[in-house]
């Protein structure tokens, strides 16, 4: 396996689905290629980064809603009520 | 962080909107706003469209209490109402051509070697990813992402749906979907390393 074909590969294998036969050479090729192990490891950094950015505890999102926001859908949901 | 309340009986808020609570309503807006808010703008790319979607979506939520089925959670529910309506935002509004991923794919070599040789990051991620700026820095490189790429990549790796519901909500095959992710990933790579690897590159921020 080249790095070319690893690359193509990164992504079945970091979520368990690269079938058996192609594993094994993925891994050797892992073993003995210390470019492709760092890449690896900065895909998975990336996706981590991109999780805990926009994830969870981002301080993008304060716990509050912008207020004139819920006046807003509040309003307008009594202009339009469901029943 | 003073994060949103969580809501431990769902059940009860549910019959509590299904009856026309008004507080229900504001308890619904105020504990799903903030992260609806966020992934509708991180689709849209504009925090004034994003505003009028979450509206809507929380109006047509409202609205359609009454077929709200329990197997789902309010949470993922509120956030498939919005998001789709984010990607036909996305859809219906013209937009510059999109631009090409291919520069920000690794390239390889005749002999299928990587060209570039990558220098290891300082830090894990978690680490780097303590500081506010680096947050937002993350983030400042996922909007830059095309379209077609970011969409696919905030749907599975930051609202987490899985690949079929992903190429479902997109209208891609199960298998573009897949290439989308991975590219998207691997550019989001290229963007992020002169910023993670400062060593030998010299610090490459602005
Ligand atoms: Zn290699």
């Amino acid at each position: 396996m080249k790095c070319r074909e690893l690359a193509d590969f990164l992504m079945d294998y970091v979520s368990g689905e690269l079938p058996e036969e192609h594993r094994a050479h993925f891994e050797l090729h892992l073993s003995r290629c210390r470019n492709c192990h760092e890449y690896l490891a900065q895909y998975e950094s990336t996706v981590k980064a991109g999780r805990i950015a926009c994830g969870e505890m981002s301080d993008e999102l304060p716990g509050d809603v912008p207020e004139d926001l819920v006046k807003a859908v509040l309003a307008a949901r009594k202009l339009d009520p469901a029943k | 962080m003073g994060s949103a309340t969580p809501v431990d009986d769902e059940a009860a808020l549910i019959a509590q909107l299904r009856a026309g609570d008004e507080s229900a309503y504001e308890q619904v807006v105020r504990t799903y706003g903030g992260r609806l808010l966020a992934v509708t703008r991180r689709i849209v790319g504009s925090e004034e469209d994003a505003r009028d979607i979450v509206q809507d979506a929380f109006l047509n939520a409202f609205k359609s209490v009454g077929r709200f089925e329990g197997n789902s959670k309010l949470s993922t529910w509120l956030h498939r109402i919005a998001v789709n309506a984010a990607l036909m935002k996305l859809r219906t509004r013209k937009r510059k051509p999109e631009q090409s991923i291919e520069t920000m794919l690794p390239s390889f070599l005749e002999d299928g070697h990587h060209e570039e040789r990558f220098k290891s990051w300082d830090e894990p991620v978690d680490k780097a990813l303590e500081r506010a700026e680096t947050r937002q820095l993350v983030r400042a490189k996922i909007d830059e992402l095309p379209d077609g790429y970011r969409t696919v990549l905030v749907l599975r790796d930051i609202e987490g749906l899985d690949t079929e519901e992903t190429a479902k909500m997109l209208g891609l095959s199960v298998n573009a979907t897949k290439i989308r992710l991975h590219r998207a990933r691997q550019a989001l790579r290229t963007m992020l390393a002169p910023h993670f690897a400062a060593s030998g590159g010299g610090k490459a921020t602005p």
